[in-house]
């Protein structure tokens, strides 16, 4: 079984925490992966810096950006990745714009995330149908896992669909929003987490975008085997320094 | 039988095309998609789009023929007058159809992406004329260099929020509002070109085709024949070569010419002709011929037109590309400009400085006589003038 699928087997109230490789410097991307994994995060989003991230808010724009000005490339990123693959335990679940993996080349991109022992993705604008016509069997062939999102606004007929593929874990976004934003969980949030529940899925949830701190992720661990934190912890790093990670974390898991 | 130029029904022309789209707006975009077909064919929507072309805008635009540009490049050029709809450009076109849309599918909220503005001012002009709000999303380099119709825009009671990101260009302000539409889904994306997610490029492409429905029973009365040899139009994100091509693409002895914004030059580094150095990728939902470094990060194209500086191109402008149907060229800035003096020389007639680009190939064509090109004159160039007299003073 994999890493991940142990884990989420195994554990309740997992902490993920998502970064963006190359940032704030071009070479932090190991040790932020050793930080996290030492204050003891669950598991780890790594994002791949994009020119143009459509689904991301304010936050990871600037972390993207200034990631890609510090001259971070997929080569590089890759390269960095395998060079922690054997000390590191933590398991790593790549998240990236469609464009990147199609230009840098589908199987050459498979193949990468292989090599770096990563076995589970996260494509924010690879649609459920371009997943059934071509993106599935691809995947297939690199024993690959692709994540896919749920919503407010995503039909019930439409999830049961999401949860039949789903051989990780469901990405329940926590609302109609890009990434970052609010603060709070509003009640109509947790309406929204209920209902999901009582559909007693068989994929576990995962729930992300605007979980931020201690009392929004313990709030989200209520109805979902585990939260995403994002935009807070790029906002805490562009702030502090990467040495003091675990000043960021341990307050969140006690 | 179907052309082969309209979209499958996962909205592929060829390889072109499709929805690629987080999830969030998959609802958005699947309304649209289950409705937009329905409501343009129906008879209410055809009535009233026809009556505000007519009343409103201003339609059937003239075809003039342009007796001394003519005789300068030695063929029959006519010149489709799109520069005389009521804001000056073709984008009206598609913000009437679309805001009737809107209005069918219960929207009150409007929001929309401009690069040079002229869709910016369509698109607030439709929402002040049927009480919608309107939010239109504007580069901050954009809002500089077209301050004219920043201020027509707010005169008509937009609000226009500028995009500070990337290039701070046209695909950036797309960006913010693809991101706006995803925090607001009650929101209407009135998108200005045929870029975006299925349906967004044939929805476009549909409400466009009234130019090229008028041309054919214009020349008809001018010529004699429907069909012109050449058909001249720039390309941006390609909404006016759209409607200009849409009742030609299956009729393949008219020729097909979509002009790109070259910038400094194809090679200098500062460019926008996507055809000529963009490779498949994806841009704002939708499979296309992108311009994009080697790992996919999108380039920041450039040209002297804001309304040119995309660095994508519509999926059915990429087919037409890559089928060959269409032939694309491009011109310089200085090409443009010089092209912009010498139509306002010869006709009188001063075009915006997108329209400029498809001007300026006229000098690099060898025409046979007698040979009948329409030339899309897609809008005027009011908003230009300060670009215009610094070139001058150059």
């Amino acid at each position: 079984m994999k890493k991940l699928n142990l884990l989420l087997e195994k554990k309740d109230n997992l902490l993920s925490i998502y970064f963006t490789c190359g940032f704030p410097k071009l070479n932090d991307t190991t040790k932020v992966i050793c930080e996290l994994e030492k204050s003891g995060v669950d598991f780890i989003e790594v994002g791949l810096p994009y020119s143009d991230p459509i689904a991301d808010g304010p936050t990871i724009q600037y972390s993207s950006q200034k990631a890609l000005e510090n001259g971070i490339n997929l080569d590089i990123i890759f390269d960095q990745l395998v060079s922690i693959k054997k000390t590191n335990k933590t398991p790593l679940v790549l998240m990236g714009y469609l464009n990147q993996m199609l230009k840098y080349g589908e199987d050459k991109f498979c193949q990468k995330l292989v090599d770096c022992g990563i076995d589970t993705l996260i494509i924010p604008d690879l649609p459920m149908i371009e997943f059934e016509n071509h993106y599935q069997a691809l995947f297939d062939k690199y024993g690959l896992t692709n994540i896919f999102l749920i919503t407010p606004n995503t039909k019930e007929n439409r999830i049961k669909k999401i949860d039949s593929y789903t051989k990780a874990f469901i990405y329940v976004v926590a609302s109609s929003s890009i990434t970052g934003a609010k603060g709070k969980i509003s009640n109509e949030q947790i309406t929204y987490f209920k209902r999901i529940k009582s559909m007693e899925l068989k994929s576990k949830l995962i729930i992300g975008f605007g979980i931020s701190d201690k009392s929004t992720f313990k709030t989200a661990c209520e109805f979902a085997n585990g939260a995403i934190i994002g935009s807070a912890f790029i906002n805490y790093i562009s702030n502090n320094s990467i040495d003091k990670i675990e000043d960021f974390i341990k307050p969140i898991i006690v | 039988m179907k052309s082969k130029f309209q979209p499958d029904k996962n909205g592929y022309f060829g390889q072109y095309g499709g929805a690629f789209i987080p999830e969030l707006l998959y609802p958005n975009v699947k309304e649209l998609e289950d409705n937009y077909i329905q409501i343009i064919e129906s008879e209410e929507f055809q009535k009233e789009y026809k009556s505000l072309l007519k009343d409103y805008v201003g339609r059937p635009t003239p075809l003039y023929l342009a007796k001394r540009l003519s005789e300068k490049y030695g063929a029959t050029i006519y010149l489709k007058r799109e520069d005389l709809n009521h804001t000056g450009a073709h984008k009206v076109n598609n913000t009437i159809g679309q805001i009737l849309i809107a209005q069918k599918l219960g929207k009150t909220k409007i929001i929309a992406e401009t690069g040079a503005g002229q869709h910016g001012v369509a698109t607030a002009t439709v929402c002040a004329l049927m009480d919608l709000e309107c939010t239109v999303f504007m580069g901050e380099k954009d809002i500089v260099r077209q301050a004219p119709n920043v201020a027509r825009m707010k005169m008509l009671g937009a609000k226009v929020i500028p995009a500070t990101s990337g290039s701070k260009t046209l695909k950036d302000a797309t960006n913010e509002a693809i991101r706006y539409w995803i925090q607001n889904p009650d929101t209407f994306y009135l998108i200005g070109s045929v870029v975006g997610p299925h349906p967004h490029p044939d929805m476009v492409a549909r409400l466009q085709a009234v130019i090229s429905e008028e041309m054919k029973w214009q020349l008809k009365e001018k010529t004699g024949k429907e069909n012109p040899d050449t058909i001249i139009a720039c390309v941006g994100g390609g909404s006016n070569a759209a409607g200009a091509f849409y009742h030609y693409m299956d009729h393949e002895e008219v020729e097909l010419i979509a002009v790109e914004a070259a910038g400094l030059g194809i090679n200098s580094g500062e460019s926008a002709a996507t055809s000529q150095l963009g490779e498949v990728g994806i841009i704002h939902g939708s499979k296309t011929i992108l311009m994009q470094d080697k790992y996919g990060q999108i380039a920041e194209p450039y040209s002297i037109s804001a309304g040119l500086d995309y660095p994508g191109v519509g999926p059915l402008h990429a087919f037409l590309y890559e089928t060959k149907r269409a032939k694309f060229m491009s011109a310089t800035d200085k090409e443009a400009l010089s092209a912009a003096y010498e139509l306002s020389k010869l006709e009188g007639i001063i075009p915006a400085l997108e329209t400029a680009h498809a001007l300026a190939v006229l000098s690099k064509i060898k025409f046979k006589e007698d040979q009948v090109v329409v030339i899309n004159l897609s809008g005027r160039g009011d908003k230009d003038l300060e670009i215009f007299i610094k070139y001058l003073k150059e």
